[in-house]
């Protein structure tokens, strides 16, 4: 998957100019986060946003749960917090996550998108609109559609795609709505997707 | 602009395939200069100051604005806007975001009741300002605590928003039945201390809040963008208000939040809001980090 030269080339291309990536995952998600992003190389170096759908009310244990197995820092996502380099950013629960033209965070509580607050589409599609082609997007298991939106919009902005292959997802049903709309560049388990990533990353440090 | 499909699902729409946004990168885009004109025509016809709110955010609404209205584009709705105040009036409903629920995060709740209702006793009478009141939740929620810590009776609470729609329902209390079941469990845990059916009567749907909890309440018309400060005031409960707005309007808010604070008064915000990265930060005190709670330093 990374000889130059291969189909794959342009993708290569694209991967260098990526400064942000973001990643959407519900039902079955925490296992899969976990598989794509523990242990991250200690050169990591792009910020990485996710929003897991999680029940209102319910404080996000995530930060703290890859603060233990990762070298990069770890953040819940806060109003206005700027966006760095070798960071994971988790959205709060019970609050929708956008991207601002300022490459900071904000925080809303408009309604639920289908049915999820935070939504992976209202985070996609925020940051599709400020990073463009700069912006990588990641779709796991889940079971319902959030997110299909999102990582089309992304794509249509000239963005970078990908989806866990719907036959590996504990739940297929996102990513499954994901390939209906818009074939995502990169369709991969979760293996290949954390391959992906990594390669995207030494791309982005040359 | 199209509108798909997915609008009635509450999506945001989006600009067709057909005319594609083709700003070079860092520019501002045709539907962001749009929507900054749109802010600017609000601005000047009406005085109404949105120009400093989020952009994505703001962004949403508009647009799923357009499609409620059936119009075309940004710039159309500006047309009609400047020219209808009727209009206007309409897109007021969208522009702010009427979303709120009783004793949200119950942990503030029994923050105050802990922490800052001891301090409230101290004096012979209180006075509370609700920034950005909406439709009211948080006010009876306040009430309610209030009247429980034997403090209602000689405090005053000033209830402020913008929207005036959103403060004639705030005036009305009455809230949909199934949402009252949420807040339920939400006073329970916050620390509340008796039935919270004693505090409404249930008819069909709704649930009407006693009317006597809101005897000292003055719900007004007041923006935090344009107007500055009324009253002294021993607390200050702003919450969910401060994120659709940029650093330098949040400054402004938390500057006439400083003002109008008595002495040592205190401040309640959102549970994901923050003072930190503004230039009010070292002139209150962190009184509970995860509730948000903070006091005038001296």
């Amino acid at each position: 998957m990374t000889a130059t030269g291969s189909p794959q080339a342009p993708l290569t291309a694209r991967m260098r100019a990526i400064e942000l990536v973001a990643i959407g995952a519900s039902a079955g998600g925490v296992d899969a986060l976990l598989t794509l992003l523990a242990d991250l190389p200690v050169h990591w170096r792009l910020p990485v946003v996710i929003v897991l759908h999680l029940p209102e009310g319910h404080e996000s244990r995530l930060p703290a749960l890859f603060a233990e197995r990762s070298r990069v820092k770890v953040h819940e996502a806060h109003d206005k917090l700027p966006i760095e380099p070798r960071t994971l950013y988790f959205a709060p629960a019970g609050y929708h996550l956008s991207v601002e033209r300022e490459r900071c965070f904000s925080l809303s509580c408009e309604p639920p998108v289908l049915f999820s607050r935070p939504s992976i589409d209202v985070l996609m599609i925020s940051a599709a609109d400020v990073y463009g082609a700069a912006l990588a997007g990641l779709l796991l298991t889940g079971a319902n559609e959030d997110g299909a939106e999102g990582l089309r919009q992304i794509g249509r902005a000239g963005g970078l795609t990908a989806a866990q292959d719907p036959d590996t997802a504990l739940s297929p049903t996102m990513p499954r709505a994901a390939l209906a709309l818009r074939r995502p560049d990169v369709v991969r388990p979760l293996a290949g997707l954390r391959e992906f990533l990594i390669e995207m990353d030494n791309a982005h440090a040359q | 602009m199209s509108r798909t499909s997915g609008e009635r699902d509450g999506r945001p729409p989006e600009p067709s395939e057909d005319a594609p946004d083709d700003a070079l990168p860092g520019a501002l885009s045709v539907n962001d200069i749009e929507l900054r004109l749109l802010m600017e025509a609000i601005f000047l016809r009406y005085s109404y100051d949105f120009r400093d709110y989020t952009g994505a955010s703001q962004k949403r609404r508009v647009h799923y604005a357009l499609g409620q209205m059936e119009l075309p584009s940004v710039s159309a709705l500006q047309e009609r806007v400047l020219r209808d105040p009727a209009m206007f009036a309409r897109l007021l409903q969208y522009l702010t975001v009427p979303v709120s629920e009783m004793f949200r995060d119950p942990g503030y709740f029994l923050a105050l009741r802990q922490q800052v209702v001891p301090h409230l006793h101290t004096y012979a009478s209180v006075t509370v300002w609700v920034a950005g009141c909406s439709t009211g939740e948080e006010v009876y929620s306040l009430a309610i605590l209030l009247r429980e810590e034997g403090l209602l009776e000689r405090s005053r609470i000033y209830a402020t928003d913008i929207n005036p729609e959103s403060l004639a329902q705030a005036r009305q209390g009455i809230f949909p039945l199934e949402a009252v079941r949420k807040y339920t469990a939400n006073y329970q845990r916050s620390g509340g201390k008796r039935a919270f059916s004693d505090y409404y009567t249930a008819a069909y749907d709704a649930a009407r809040f006693d009317p006597t909890l809101c005897a000292d309440v003055i719900f007004a018309d007041h923006s935090l963008a344009t107007d500055s400060v009324f009253a002294q005031t021993q607390l200050v409960s702003c919450r969910n208000v401060l994120i659709y707005f940029n650093r330098a309007l949040q400054d402004r808010a938390l500057g006439l939040f400083h003002e109008s604070l008595s002495h040592r008064g205190f401040l309640g915000l959102g549970s994901k809001e923050s003072i930190d990265f503004s230039s009010w930060a070292g002139r209150f005190d962190t009184l509970a980090r995860s509730e948000r709670l903070f006091r005038k330093k001296s």
